[in-house]
């Protein structure tokens, strides 16, 4: 074949067959707004959940911990509501996974108070001795770095001035640091002394924990 | 530039490169292993599972598989074109860059910088350097196609070329994002078409790296070290075109029944099926060449390496689109039935042609007999063996994974916990543990045989003006 005694023709032609199947299923979609349908009902993620996310991404959560939930009998039952495409509109980079050595967590949003929440991930065997999740009680010792949390919002394009990320960022201190706050003793007992009054890293996965799915509950209740 | 006298050092610098990252990546896989069912094997966050995982699956597929794939690539590139390297002094820069990316990519995941997209979880100054990298070994294989020699180029230079093409292009794609800080960055593409630009990039990532590169060592090294011609050359025409067009239509099928569109989802199974026949057309290939000849699984020690690897890939390559049609994804998709699958390949098909061609190889540059073919017999039993118990466990974990998490009573309700379905999986974790740990002790024979060849050499004279 002459195609075998010219390489440069060879690489072009090689190109243009490993586009094709590129083109169709990749390029294309991302073009046609029905790949990645939006709703009015999924907001994009408060600045500590965004914090929290990056958290969860640094630990590579993502390899032990898929977030979507299948249109199957017995994976409903176990997770509820399977996933839905709007719920991702914000969500770069995706964070679906590809095993699962622990649950799902599409759906772990508001199943848990945060108590519980701390107290699994300061020592997920004292809550299931079997469990072989690592521990992460240092989170609470790390005090949460916001300095780039306006630019993140700014960059994911979440619509924030500076002023609401730090009006967030306030609020969510004043929650958990407060004397009302229902998750206190627990939280008082995972953080050092030192950092009791800040947030930590551990407060943030925690809020993006509890917002996994919260959204898609007020989208289907729509008629 | 001279005409004889090929350039070998960069050869054996990546050859030596690949060794190193092959046994670091092991010891970094048995810790994990270990992980999984005593998690107090989680010292530090640096040796946390989530973050080791990451420095276990690129120190492998990338700082042994593809620094073994230079190796191979740099050597067969110049016999086959009967041409000395044009630039060999850009290969050696192209190899410390390649090790420094490494060494910087296990250092940066292990302190948690890391995007996790599978495969491509390093942060972008990191992407720069590696497309840098790219660049610098692609210039060295078209400088030396343009200059080559020898009129028609052979199957395995096909299969280079398109491993050079195509990882360019995914590789950009894929990692296309916007940085925040020198440490971290956020995809440009968002949910479905996040997980559609990964998945497209993660099956392809395996397929250029894993298969096609892997392919063209098998047709060359097959030949060499047999003294067999490959049966057909017609065969791996059509093999090689219809690969290289099926592969890219089938990253979906690492997304069955998630919110992707279903019609991505479809094509996606409908092209895996089709891929059996170009994947299995090597294999034939490859049987057909021993055609009469297979006293040689006895008498030639490299030969038993080329044709269970290859059988390792034609299982794979069946294995594979049965897991992606969707009743059977729904059964194994995210157990561990899969993390066997995708070790078939890795410790059979893969390890087993880079350790073959480097046994053909080495001694070859290194002017002298290979150390101990004993050692070498030794070195194959146990990866096989390892291997095969490996996978074989996780297999049956896997099965006994996903039927626990569908049993329900008869009152409908979930017969299990999920900890039920982990806790049911320790022994298995256990006993894949132990094959690991036979895996390494015939990798530790291998990078020793390979050591002891080389130390022993005599001085070669075969190294080009530069």
């Amino acid at each position: 074949m002459g195609i075998n005694s010219k390489p440069l023709l060879f690489a072009v032609v090689s190109a243009l067959v490993i586009l094709v199947g590129t083109v169709v299923t990749v390029f294309v979609p991302m073009f046609m707004p029905s790949t990645q349908p939006v709703s009015r009902f999924v907001k994009p993620y408060t600045a500590i959940e965004q914090e929290g996310r990056d958290i969860y991404i640094r630990e590579g959560c993502n390899n032990c911990h898929t977030q979507t939930v299948r249109p199957l009998r017995t994976e409903v039952l176990r997770y509820g509501e399977y996933s839905k495409a709007e719920e991702f509109a914000w969500d770069r980079p995706f964070l679906w996974g590809s095993k699962r050595t622990g649950p799902d967590m599409n759906r772990i949003g508001g199943k848990y108070p945060d108590s519980w929440h701390y107290k699994h991930m300061q020592s997920p065997q004292s809550m299931f001795p079997l469990s072989n999740m690592p521990p992460y009680g240092w989170l609470a010792t790390n005090k949460l770095d916001t300095s780039n949390s306006y630019r993140k919002c700014e960059i994911l394009g979440y619509g924030y001035s500076e002023a609401e990320v730090q009006q967030q960022i306030a609020d969510y201190k004043q929650r958990v640091t407060s004397p009302e706050y229902d998750s206190k003793a627990t939280r008082d007992l995972v953080t050092p002394p030192a950092l009791q009054g800040e947030l930590t890293e551990m407060d943030a996965i925690i809020a993006y924990l509890q917002k996994l799915g919260r959204d898609v509950k007020a989208m289907e209740a729509q008629p | 530039m001279n005409d004889s006298g090929y350039d070998y050092s960069v050869v054996r610098g990546f050859a030596y490169s690949a060794l190193f990252w092959l046994v670091v990546g092991l010891i970094i896989g048995l810790w994990m292993a270990y992980e999984l069912f005593d998690p107090s094997l989680n010292l530090t966050p640096w040796l946390s599972f989530g973050r080791l995982r990451v420095v276990h699956t690129n120190g492998l597929g990338v700082g042994f598989g593809l620094s073994g794939i230079f190796a191979t690539a740099y050597y067969m590139l110049q016999r086959l074109t009967r041409t000395p390297l044009p630039f060999p002094r850009l290969a050696r820069a192209q190899m410390y860059l390649f090790n420094l990316i490494i060494a910087a990519a296990a250092v940066t995941l292990m302190a948690g910088m890391n995007t996790t997209k599978e495969y491509a979880e390093l942060e972008w100054p990191l992407d720069v350097g590696v497309v840098i990298m790219w660049v610098m070994f692609a210039i060295n294989v078209f400088a030396i196609l343009i200059k080559r020699r020898e009129e028609q180029m052979y199957i395995s230079l096909w299969y280079l070329i398109a491993m050079t093409v195509t990882i360019a292009v995914l590789y950009i794609v894929n990692n296309l994002e916007i940085p925040v800080t020198l440490f971290k960055s956020y995809s440009i593409y968002a949910g479905n078409n996040d997980a559609n630009v990964q998945w497209w990039y993660g099956h392809n990532i395996v397929g250029f790296i894993f298969t096609v590169p892997i392919l063209a060592m098998f047709y060359y090294f097959l030949p060499k070290a047999t003294g067999l011609p490959i049966y057909s050359h017609r065969l791996s025409i059509v093999s090689f075109w219809s690969l290289i067009f099926a592969y890219l239509w089938t990253g979906a099928h690492h997304l069955m029944l998630t919110p992707l569109p279903e019609w991505i989802q479809t094509v996606a199974i409908a092209f895996s099926i089709f891929l059996i026949a170009p994947s299995w057309g090597s294999v034939v290939n490859g049987y057909y060449t021993l055609q009469g000849n297979w006293e040689q699984m006895r008498t030639n020690y490299l030969t038993k390496f080329f044709i269970l690897g290859i059988t390792f890939y034609g299982l794979q390559t069946l294995q594979g689109p049965l897991q992606g049609l969707r009743t059977l994804n729904a059964f194994f998709h995210y157990t561990d039935w899969v993390i066997g699958h995708v070790h078939m390949g890795t410790m059979g098909w893969v390890t087993m042609i880079i350790s073959a061609s480097f046994y053909y190889m080495i001694p070859g540059i290194a002017g002298r007999e290979l150390y101990s073919i004993r050692l070498a017999n030794i070195h194959f039993w146990l990866i096989l063996v390892g291997q095969i118990t490996w996978t074989i466990t996780m297999w049956i974990a896997g099965i006994q994974q996903g039927a626990m998490w569908k049993a329900t009573n008869p009152d409908g309700f979930l017969m299990y916990s999920f900890l039920d379905s982990l806790t049911a999986l320790y022994p298995y974790y256990r006993m894949r543990f132990a094959a690991g740990v036979v895996y390494f002790a015939g990798i530790l024979i291998f990078a020793w045989n390979i050591f002891q060849t080389v130390r022993q050499a005599p001085q070669t004279t075969e190294t080009a003006e530069a």
